[in-house]
């Protein structure tokens, strides 16, 4: 069913990381993410995975959510794996064979990288409400402003598209089952056969997006939206003790990336 | 015939995660075939994702569900059967309406049944002709329509599959009194024409009592009463408790009763309330 599909879905709770400023959560991804390029050995990726563990682990997001968000991935990490397999140089596993075992490290490592760089990702949108999360990214690019960037109309963009992709999921489910009781076929045929079958999706999905961005854009106006200038907001962000010691962890925790790195693990 | 045995049935939905929900919990249930069922329930009963799994669109937690004595979910091939046998219309069908014409949206269920284009154009008049829908518009789009129109197009595109079972999740909601009795007929017309089984979902206590011979209801994800119209409407009490409404002449029988007039138990069409008062006025006079 379309509705498992768990990207970008918040689950809301109220753990530390929950807590958190949502400004403190995108600059720890974003350290979070540098950290992952630094590493090098299989040292330095435990480490990685250690504060992407920990973090998992307080904020209680199960692994099995994690992986089923992952599943869209399965193909870009199969094929990652798959290419770094064949085409490495080295030693070969036996004799006569292309595969070779630096081929194997390298491709293991290629994995863990995508799949650590995907759960930094995830964790941040599992642990923040959308609306947080925009209004965070809204804050820190603020001086992007003064080259004229149109950060408000962007955020807000943003926020709407993160608000309807639900919404959307939920009616292409809708309609999906609507035509499949009047016998429409998703599962069998071949590519051109499937994507002709969507048709009976598309066309009513897209009638019913223009109607509600209609009926939004009517909504917001009669509520006096007119753009970014002057607005203020309901919940100001506050960055508490927390914030803090998050920063302090990332400051070290990256400083150890780094080290080992530099010592080759 | 297609008879519906229902055992067991439980469904969870998003199993394991946070937002883990049981939509219904062990449903037991046998429609025989023809049968006019209303069913009724507030907003979250379970009374969707019931009728969900009558056709296999929603594969049961826990249970079975048996269509003319066959399981649907027994593989890939009874489930995508069963879809002929049992169809479904759902709330607000005209939002499924794609095609650029009327008469191409209305084929589209029998052209997928791989029906020749003779009998697709049969089944096409046949449809709009239960639903009222005129032959004029056929060559114009879907969308152009107006609300009820298209309401009855994408009703009529299920009915051309001539369905043993029709199954419908409030197909008035929304519709103005005109539009909602003239949908009615439509659905009276075809069980009358076909003799197909035909279970409706609705809000409107007065339309299920009107029209079905057996009334489900639905309170937190369990089936909680079922039986005729005269064995759940004579308990208006526990439905209210429920949070569900009465029929308007159970509710001004129940009022009646309560300043002292005897009128007898159940009560819910306005026949059978103006009969009742009648028979109390000759008593009376006599």
């Amino acid at each position: 069913m379309l509705k498992d599909i768990t990207l970008g879905q918040y689950f809301p709770s109220n753990t530390a990381i929950h807590r958190l400023d949502p400004r403190t959560k995108i600059i720890l991804v974003v350290v979070y993410i540098v950290a992952l390029f630094q590493a090098k050995g299989w040292i330095g990726y435990g480490v990685v995975a250690l504060g992407a563990i920990s973090c998992m682990v307080i904020s209680r997001i199960k692994p099995k959510t994690l992986f089923r968000g992952m599943k869209p991935l399965i193909f870009v990490i199969v094929l990652t794996g798959v290419l770094n397999i064949f085409y490495t140089t080295g030693t070969p596993v036996l004799p006569g064979w292309i595969i070779t075992w630096e081929g194997i490290d390298r491709a293991a490592r290629m994995i863990l990288r995508i799949m650590l760089l995907v759960t930094g990702t995830f964790l941040l949108t599992y642990t923040t409400s959308p609306m947080a999360l925009t209004d965070g990214l809204e804050i820190l690019m603020n001086p992007l402003k003064k080259i004229k960037v149109p950060v408000h109309e962007m955020t807000i963009m943003m926020s709407m598209a993160l608000r309807f992709i639900p919404t959307l999921i939920e009616e292409t489910d809708k309609i999906m089952s609507a035509q499949k009781a009047r016998g429409a076929d998703f599962e069998t045929g071949n590519l051109i056969q499937r994507a002709k079958a969507l048709l009976p999706v598309l066309v009513p999905l897209f009638v019913s997006a223009f109607r509600r961005a209609e009926e939004l854009a009517v909504a917001m106006e009669s509520r006096c939206y007119h753009g970014g200038e002057g607005r203020t907001r309901m919940k100001q962000l506050v960055m508490g003790k927390n914030d803090y010691m998050a920063f302090g962890f990332s400051a070290v925790y990256l400083a150890a990336v780094i080290i080992l790195k530099k010592f080759g693990l | 015939m297609s008879e519906i045995r229902v055992e067991h049935l439980s469904h969870i939905y998003s199993q394991d995660t946070p937002f883990e929900k049981t939509a219904i919990e062990d449903i037991n249930v046998t429609i025989p075939h023809g049968q006019f069922v209303g069913l009724i329930g507030h907003t979250g009963s379970g009374k969707s994702t019931f009728i969900q799994h009558l056709n296999a669109l929603l594969t049961p937690t826990d249970g079975k569900i048996y269509v003319g004595g066959k399981d649907i979910n027994a593989d890939k091939k009874s489930r995508r059967d069963v879809k002929w046998e049992v169809s479904l219309v759902f709330q607000y069908p005209e939002y499924q309406l794609f095609e650029e014409t009327v008469y191409a949206d209305i084929a589209f269920g029998p052209k997928n049944m791989g029906l020749s284009e003779k009998e697709v154009d049969e089944r096409v008049r046949e449809a709009a002709s239960f639903t009222g829908v005129d032959e004029e518009l056929f060559q114009k789009s879907p969308l152009e329509l107006s609300g009820g129109q298209k309401r009855r197009i994408a009703i009529a595109g299920v009915m051309a599959m001539r369905p043993g079972v029709l199954v419908l999740d409030e197909p008035t909601a929304g519709l103005d009194p005109a539009g909602c009795s003239q949908i009615l007929d439509n659905i009276k017309k075809y069980r009358e024409l076909t003799g197909a089984t035909v279970i409706i979902v609705s809000h409107n206590m007065d339309d299920a009592a009107r029209l079905a011979e057996r009334i489900l209801v639905f309170d937190h994800s369990r089936l909680v009463m079922d039986g005729t119209p005269e064995e759940v409407f004579s308990k208006p009490e526990e439905l209210i408790e429920i949070g569900l409404s009465v029929p308007r002449p159970t509710a001004i029988a129940m009022e009646l009763r309560k300043r002292g007039l005897q009128l007898p138990d159940s009560i819910y069409t306005h026949e059978q309330l103006k009969e009742a008062v009648l028979k109390l006025r000759e008593a009376k006079n006599a």
